[in-house]
């Protein structure tokens, strides 16, 4: 496919291609959901609300993946975090431990 | 060892009555022992494509209640010989099909020797459609270079793969295979359709066969005779080689041309 892609500069904007990117999104989308029972949709968006409490995350960030492997069913979750949000910013609390920390290293 | 083939889809009006029909006559044709069974309860059409509509006596309704034996219910081919039809019921729905019914049904069959049963599934994902592919140990999946038609294979190959007897079962899975049809190559090229190679791509199926579009299949619908016997035709000669392919035979893919030289051109030019 990566292939055609390559080579085939000029059917990108062809209504084939549009067809077949629109059809490789949905059918993935779809395939995830069909295994699963009908609460997963639901269990996902509500493991998303408690993730946003505390993280800002988008939608997108969240995987919820039932499998069934020999005789348990493995309920799969990948949350990917935000990495700025992570390193960036120190919270109040970090900086106040580590001003504690700093003060208590002079001293001791 | 009796084989039960599903010819479904998901989407109506793709081509599995048509399909069924010339699988079934081709298979016929090349010596096994071949029954279509329509399962379009109520909206019976395979007689019609395979020209025995006057013929229907009893029908699969009333093989599956037990009012009539297999012996009366199958329609003999006038033109092949090892090809039978089994009808739809055209006055019930498919609420009169259960699993036991037609499980009676494929027992019988087997009994009586035939090689092959191809099974015509209704379109969409109801009762009709699960019964035709629950004992299926092979599946044609008819699709059209289309967003929906691919979208709604997809779909059936979802159900093929949790709600079948094998799956069930957990036998081995469905033999899945790929049959495209109504294929413009002249329209792929000019970036209007999907191209084989973007469908095979989505569905991730073997590819059976590609039908091209042909004036041929309404033809030979208008006279009740499976395209598969227009031996002039690209569309009889396309599903002829399906059925090579089918019986594990190596054909290469033909009646793509222009597509093929749409990829060249697109290498080199």
């Amino acid at each position: 496919m990566g292939f055609f892609k390559f080579f085939g500069a000029g059917r990108g904007d062809t209504t084939a291609q549009v067809a077949k990117d629109r059809l490789q999104v949905l059918i993935a989308h779809e395939r995830s959901g069909r295994d699963g029972p009908d609460y997963l949709p639901m269990l996902r968006q509500d493991i998303l609300d408690v993730i946003k409490k505390y993280v800002a995350v988008d939608d997108e960030a969240l995987t919820v993946q039932l499998e069934t492997q020999d005789d348990c069913d493995v309920l799969e979750l990948n949350i990917t975090l935000p990495e700025h949000e992570v390193r960036s910013q120190p919270s109040e609390e970090a900086r106040r431990r580590a001003a504690l920390r700093r003060h208590g290293q002079v001293t001791g | 060892m009796t084989k039960t083939i599903v010819v479904t889809s998901g989407k109506g009006g793709v081509g599995k009555t048509t399909t069924s029909a010339s699988i079934a006559t081709g298979l016929a044709k090349r010596g096994y022992k071949t029954v279509v069974i329509d399962f379009d309860v109520g909206l019976r059409n395979l007689d019609l494509i395979m020209g025995c509509e006057r013929r229907v006596v009893y029908d699969l309704v009333n093989l599956v209640n037990q009012e009539a034996s297999l012996h009366q219910t199958l329609i003999k081919d006038k033109r092949i010989e090892n090809l039978y039809i089994l009808p739809a019921s055209q006055t019930r729905d498919k609420e009169a099909l259960t699993i036991e019914g037609i499980a009676r049904v494929m027992h019988k069959l087997r009994k009586s020797e035939f090689d092959y049963i191809i099974c015509d599934s209704p379109a969409g994902i109801e009762k009709g459609a699960k019964m035709a592919l629950y004992f299926a140990d092979e599946a044609i999946v008819t699709t059209n270079p289309e967003v929906s038609s691919v979208r709604d294979s997809d779909r059936i190959l979802g159900i093929l793969q949790s709600e079948s007897k094998r799956s069930k079962m957990n036998e081995d899975p469905v033999r899945e295979h790929l049959l495209i049809t109504r294929y413009n190559p002249g329209r792929v090229k000019e970036g209007q359709m999907l191209s084989v190679d973007d469908i095979v791509d989505l569905l991730a199926i073997p590819l059976l066969g590609i039908i091209p579009e042909s004036q041929s299949v309404p033809e030979s619908s208008n006279a009740g005779k499976p395209v598969i016997l227009d031996e002039a035709s690209e569309a009889g000669q396309a599903y002829s080689d399906a059925i090579d392919r089918l019986l594990g035979e190596t054909r290469p893919h033909r009646f793509m041309e222009a597509q093929k030289k749409g990829f060249l051109k697109r290498l080199f030019g």
